[in-house]
């Protein structure tokens, strides 16, 4: 069997896998269908986070954008994984306490305020959207790169299977496809990346490798690395051209970005009480950390392999690889490595010969020799690459392709969980038709969930024409770090925080980090002018500073929040004593 | 906000919360934005196996830190949980 027939075998199986999970948990009531019946095992709930949390780009991109960016691509690494300690220690076990559905239901329940509500729909709604037009890419991307399909097409099967679970089973659906994602997905990150270990190093966890020497030679990998790189004109792999201070405020920006991120903190509702929630961000972790401290070792394993078996190579061109490579190496030159070749066709990578002398150089900005550099790969290729790198069998690349795929489908599902609650049970049952049966509101919420999943599709396909979905990621983490976090926080940790400072903090942080966002990346804005020389990935962290301070501000000078409030707070911090109290609670009794 | 109607075991219980929730953030502060970020070029003369150890934290320690830290609290607020009564195993 070829790969490719191979990537069509294990993308049906695991597809066929995720529509049989999602009929036999079809969601019955609202309950079922927004929470999962709020009775999901803590350690499945940290592996459906997991899957939730590691998208296409976790996937795909992460490991090459750290090959490239050497210790610079720390940022990620802290970034998405720190978040869980602020999750699990200051937001989950509270929020589920506080026992409602959704993000802007505990806005507008704590803060007695509809349009509290609506300022977090649009904060929930926007962070949801602009993270899902890069799901649905990625969808778009994989389909069309390895199996032949057209990119179109691609997103089209793609929105037939995330449809089937989101719209039958709901979070419940949804949790269990996520659950078998997760497996799928770690298991196609791991297996190439403990052959590559072997490869440089000698050693079979990748982990372990990356502090080891280079099998056969008396150096560490990373110092040989350093050697191989800055000898070529390129920076030191372990060191960075950016500002301490804007490695330190982009980390902050996605530490407090990913615990205010609503598809994730919804997931802490599905489970039975506080301490479960606890628990579970905890194994969310554990199962995200086995990728994320993977992710670098692959990443500096791939750079030196590439330079290495790349840079001065012979190019191959035109002729049967084989026997070309076979002439080459038969003259003492070394000819290009097989991969390479295979992955042309995608232009993930490329090779333009400047000088033509038929080699490939790779040279950085500070080259020695004064060369130009010749050879450009895209940062998802060593991913990809990685199987035939190691030299793997043809249905490791499979496993790969399905690997991206259930990434990418499991991260889509958990935000149109957010998008289509927002809208059902928000919109519809808590501001405009608050006498709605709960049958009528399941029907709403597959409606609502069948609408966002095309809305996603439509905005994947524009998304493909824009390409500028990597920077407005960005736009996600600044815009839940700045806008939801702090009132969440607040809500919880400071019993006068009242409806008025709630408001102007969500609106605050939300104009600001747009606006400064919107100006850098679209409006001409040159980095010469950020401020405090902080870049549009770290505003989110400054801005967060500024909403939390006018929240405070404003709160005082207004009155304090009704007392049955107060007491709503006291209870939410104790567990097993919370009462329903009037107000916050005459909508919707707490779960 | 000094009047409050919860019984004082509760207040007790919820002061306990936040001083543990505070040390842990130090230890989760000194390990990712000290050791990974702040006074990684200090720790970089350091090695840990072929690694810089300020290097390695931000791309592999500050993540086994956090893992040990959610670890911590949940064994911590169970304890705590079981000393107020508040269990509800």
């Amino acid at each position: 069997m070829d790969q490719s027939a191979w990537s069509f075998l294990f993308v049906g199986v695991t597809f066929a896998m995720y529509i049989g999970i999602a009929i036999w948990s079809r969601a019955a009531s609202t309950d079922d269908f927004y929470v999962a019946g709020h009775d999901v095992h803590p350690v499945v709930n940290g592996m459906a986070t997991a899957a939730d949390w590691m998208s296409a780009a976790s996937f795909l991109s992460m490991a090459g954008l750290i090959a490239f960016l050497g210790y610079g691509g720390s940022v990620y690494l802290m970034g998405w994984t720190g978040g869980y300690v602020l999750l699990a220690l200051l937001l989950a076990p509270y929020l589920r306490e506080f026992g409602k559905f959704t993000v802007p239901d505990f806005v507008g329940d704590r803060y007695y305020s509809g349009f509290a509500r609506i300022v977090a729909v649009v904060c929930a709604l926007f962070v949801s959207f602009t993270y899902i037009a890069g799901q649905m890419k990625g969808v778009g991307v994989a389909f069309s790169g390895f199996l032949g399909i057209q990119y179109e097409w691609g997103i089209g099967i793609g929105m037939v299977i995330v449809f089937f679970y989101a719209v039958l089973g709901g979070m419940k659906g949804i949790t269990y496809t996520q659950v078998a994602q997760y497996v799928v997905l770690i298991f196609a990150y791991t297996v190439p990346a403990i052959f590559i270990s072997l490869i440089i190093t000698d050693h079979a966890i990748p982990q372990i490798g990356f502090v080891a020497n280079v099998a056969g030679e008396n150096v560490s990998m990373l110092a040989k690395l350093n050697t191989v790189i800055t000898d070529l004109g390129f920076l030191e792999y372990t060191s960075t051209e950016k500002s301490t201070a804007d490695i330190f405020c982009i980390t902050a920006a996605l530490m407090f970005g990913t615990a205010g991120l609503p598809h994730v903190i919804i997931r802490f509702f599905t489970v039975r009480n506080a301490a479960a929630a606890r628990v579970s961000a905890g194994w969310a972790l554990v199962f995200i950390a086995v990728l994320y401290t993977t992710a670098p070792a692959v990443g500096a394993f791939a750079r030196l392999n590439f330079v290495e078996t790349v840079n001065e190579a012979t190019y191959v061109s035109g002729g049967d690889y084989a026997e070309v490579a076979a002439d080459i190496s038969a003259r003492g030159d070394t000819p290009v490595p097989a991969w390479f070749k295979n992955w042309e066709e995608t232009g993930l990578v490329s090779f333009e010969d400047h000088n033509a002398d038929g080699r490939m150089q790779i040279r950085g900005p500070d080259a020695p020799d004064g060369l130009a550099n010749e050879v450009s790969a895209n940062n998802d290729i060593f991913v990809l690459a990685n199987p035939e790198i190691a030299q793997l069998p043809g249905w490791v690349i499979g496993l790969v392709v399905a690997g991206g795929m259930a990434a990418a489908l499991s991260t889509a599902a958990g935000l149109l969980m957010v998008i289509s609650s927002a809208v059902s049970h928000d919109i519809c049952r808590r501001t405009l038709f608050k006498s709605m049966s709960d049958k009528a509101e399941l029907t709403v919420a597959r409606v609502a969930a069948a609408g966002a999943v095309v809305a996603a599709g439509l905005l994947g396909l524009f998304a493909s024409q824009l390409g500028f979905v990597a920077q407005v990621v960005a736009f996600a983490f600044g815009l839940a770090a700045a806008s939801l976090f702090p009132i969440i926080f607040l809500g919880i940790f400071w019993k006068r925080m009242n409806r008025e400072g709630a408001i102007v903090s969500m609106l605050v942080g939300l104009i600001a980090t747009f606006s400064y966002i919107y100006y850098f990346k679209f409006g001409g804005g040159s980095p010469e002018d950020y401020w405090f020389g902080v870049s549009p990935e770290g505003i989110g962290f400054v801005f967060m500073w500024l909403s939390l301070a006018v929240g405070v501000v404003v709160s005082l000078s207004t009155k304090p929040p009704p007392v049955e409030i107060q007491e709503l707070v006291e209870d939410i911090r104790v567990p097993g004593t919370r009462r329903v109290h009037g107000q916050a609670d005459a909508g919707m009794r707490p779960i | 906000m000094s009047e409050s109607s919860q019984p004082e075991s509760a207040k007790a219980y919820w002061r306990a919360t936040i001083r543990l929730t505070l040390s842990l953030f130090v230890v989760w502060f000194v390990a990712s934005f000290g050791a990974g970020i702040l006074f990684r070029p200090f720790l970089d003369q350091f090695s840990i196996g072929g690694a810089p150890l300020g290097f390695w934290f931000a791309q592999q320690g500050a993540i086994y830190v956090f893992v040990v830290l959610i670890v911590v609290y949940c064994l911590a607020m169970n304890r705590l949980e079981r000393k107020f009564g508040l269990s509800e195993e």
